[in-house]
């Protein structure tokens, strides 16, 4: 269990003051001028010692990310672009720090700017985080009085610029290329690749897209050094990770546990365990609404870490943990992550403009039964067909819950199928 | 997006004037597109909360962007109302983790108190009640947006408080109702409880500020 002092985010809850001088109490803005002036090259070094990894939901390692971004200067600005789009359903973790450490996200942005050779940063902010948008307005406001950034940031002689920016309702902003698109004051439809982002992102520059907490744990790093962060979790799973824990447990919280730690350790210790104990557990949705669920078996020893969670046939995604007790209709659950889908696809690609709303239909017939036992594996087959098939990842994202469900709850939905023709046959 | 309503003429108000100036300068100066978001943000919080097609036209004149391009986007969004909108508008979380505690009962609430439907606004004009996607604290699920704010941790005899007061016209307190801050677990924390280790956290051995600031 990672100890107080290993922690990263020490006003998560905002129980302190969330000012500049409540951060600075903290330890932000803590010598940054010195980080920046080691300039761009052992920024990087630093981060890809640490092995960061992304905290948006694909684990990309982030030091690599930015290593795509061109060497030499052609004349276009670079951008930083923060993705604080949160909308995973069971995701709540980048608006504890939008409201409650803000300081860590401007400083970590600057940091990483320096790292892309930027010297603006825009964070797109989901547009129903009205607050959150504001309190980070208000710190950026206390950043650029404090001369902390603005054109010459901390005293090190380097500009930075940090732009908050509101959305306005589209999941779909929160993938990289259609936030791009939207900074852009256009509809949120992924781009197609190439080119990436790094060559032609917003205003056709190169600009690379990091989430909220990635940005934010940049100046632990640096300060702490990337060997104590490496030390956190295990190999390739490095760091600590805010988990956001709902459903069915007795005391829903967020908190930052180390990378690896057991799912069932996160539950009972920080949640209050199960909602009746964990023997009332049906299943769990370790990562947010996109990655398949995993059942009470599976729970009792995954650690939860990308690489644990794939091994699971699972993800980390965002660390959301879903939980649902026996009391849950899963099939149900799943058709209410079905709708959302359905409602959130851009429209841009047939398979997901048309398979999601398909998808969605099937799986309110399998709610009630009202099915044959082949269509279960039809519907696994078309959830097939829309994965790999479209030009972002919603597709793939709408058809892995379906596929967790009848992965590991199969024999449930041929008995409500069957349950219902019996009734159907005796009326 | 047929506009039925009487055309009367929109323009941003001088305070908003100068709040347009400062989102347009946010961008580099061939994007000006960019700050369409914001503006159309504006522009709808100026009228009365939702936007009809000429307040839209406006704002695509305001930004010298083609109409079309404005449409397109006020209809992909989900925020933008393209029909008046209640007082209050009633924002209702249904996605998984509020229905996991209880956003039926919660939508139930709603209906019965306010006395509509979902997608409907009461015949006085002071609530719209709507189901929304995952509002994204799921923690303190269930959830309801009124406006601006969140109303968290809910169950449905904390909403009808809730709803009688907006309705008597007097404040209401947002965030949790159950007496926690934010996401914190309830009975007591279980982190950053060791009040040494949380205020000073260590620098590393091989101190990268020697030599610098």
């Amino acid at each position: 269990m990672l100890n107080d002092q290993d922690r990263i985010f020490n006003n998560i809850y905002g129980l302190r003051p969330t000012t500049l001088d409540g951060a600075k109490a903290l330890g932000d803005w803590d010598s940054t001028k010195a980080l920046v002036l080691k300039g761009r090259d052992w920024i990087i070094a630093e981060c890809k010692a640490a092995s960061l990894r992304g905290r948006g939901g694909a684990g990309f390692p982030t030091a690599l990310k930015w290593t795509f971004m061109p060497k030499v200067p052609d004349g276009r600005p670079h951008f930083l672009v923060i993705n604080a789009d949160e909308g995973e359903p069971g995701t709540c973790k980048d608006r504890e720090i939008l409201r409650n450490e803000p300081h860590k996200l401007i400083e970590g942005a600057l940091l990483t700017a320096v790292a892309l050779g930027a010297n603006a940063s825009y964070c797109y902010v989901r547009g129903e985080f009205y607050r959150e948008a504001e309190a980070l307005q208000r710190a950026v406001d206390e950043a650029y009085d404090a001369k902390l950034i603005g054109k010459d940031a901390c005293g090190s002689g380097y500009a930075f610029d940090f732009y908050v920016h509101r959305g306005a309702g589209a999941y779909i902003c929160g993938e990289e290329t259609a936030l791009i698109e939207s900074l852009e004051g256009k509809k949120g439809m992924p781009r197609l690749k190439p080119p990436f982002p790094a060559n032609a992102g917003v205003f056709g520059c190169p600009t690379t897209v990091n989430n909220v907490e990635t940005v934010s744990v940049v100046p632990a790093i640096l300060k702490r050094g990337p060997a104590w962060f490496a030390g956190l979790g295990r190999p390739n799973n490095t760091g600590t990770k805010l988990f956001c824990i709902s459903g069915h447990v007795n005391r829903p919280c967020t908190v930052e546990d180390s990378m690896s730690v057991p799912l069932k350790e996160l539950i009972e210790r920080h949640a209050g365990g199960v909602r009746g104990g964990w023997d009332n557990l049906l299943a769990i949705i370790p990562g947010g609404s996109s990655v398949p669920m995993i059942p009470k078996s599976v729970c009792e020893t995954v650690l939860m870490d990308f690489d644990s969670l794939v091994q699971a046939k699972s993800g980390l995604g965002t660390g959301a943990v879903m939980v649902m007790d026996k009391s849950t209709d899963l099939v149900k659950a799943i058709a209410r992550l079905s709708k959302f889908y359905m409602h959130e696809s851009c429209g841009q690609c047939t398979p997901c403009r048309e398979g999601t709303g398909w998808l969605y239909r099937m799986m309110k017939r399998m709610v009630t039964g009202d099915a044959r036992v082949e269509e279960i594996d039809l519907l696994e087959e078309v959830s097939r067909q829309i994965e790999g098939h479209t030009i972002c990842a919603h597709g793939d994202a709408s058809a892995w819950p379906i596929q967790g469900l009848i992965r590991h709850f199969r024999p449930e939905m041929e008995r409500r199928i069957a349950e219902r023709r019996s009734r159907t046959l005796a009326a | 997006m047929s506009d039925t309503q009487t055309q009367t003429a929109f323009a941003f108000t001088s305070e908003n004037l100068t709040r347009a100036a400062a989102i347009i300068a946010k961008y580099p100066e061939d994007y000006h597109a960019s700050a369409v978001l914001p503006l159309l943000h504006l522009a709808q919080k100026q009228n009365a909360g939702w936007l009809p097609q000429h307040v839209i036209d406006y704002v695509a004149d305001f930004l010298k962007m083609p109409r079309i391009r404005v449409y397109e986007v006020a209809t992909f969004y989900t925020m933008f109302n393209l029909k008046p909108v209640g007082k209050h508008h009633v924002q209702v979380c249904t996605s998984l983790p509020c229905w996991l505690r209880g956003s039926e009962a919660i939508v139930a609430t709603c209906r019965e108190s306010l006395g509509v439907d979902l997608g409907e606004t009461t015949a006085d004009g002071k609530f719209t009640l709507s189901e929304v996607e995952c509002l994204c604290a799921c923690v303190n699920a269930p959830i309801v947006q009124i406006g601006n704010d969140y109303f968290e941790d809910l169950d449905p005899d904390r909403l009808r408080g809730i709803l009688a007061a907006l309705k008597a016209g007097q404040s209401v307190k947002p965030g949790p109702q159950i007496g926690r801050k934010g996401g914190e677990p309830m009975e007591g924390l279980t982190t950053l409880t060791d009040e040494k280790a949380v205020l000073a956290p260590k620098w590393r051995k091989d101190d990268p500020r020697a030599g610098g600031a």
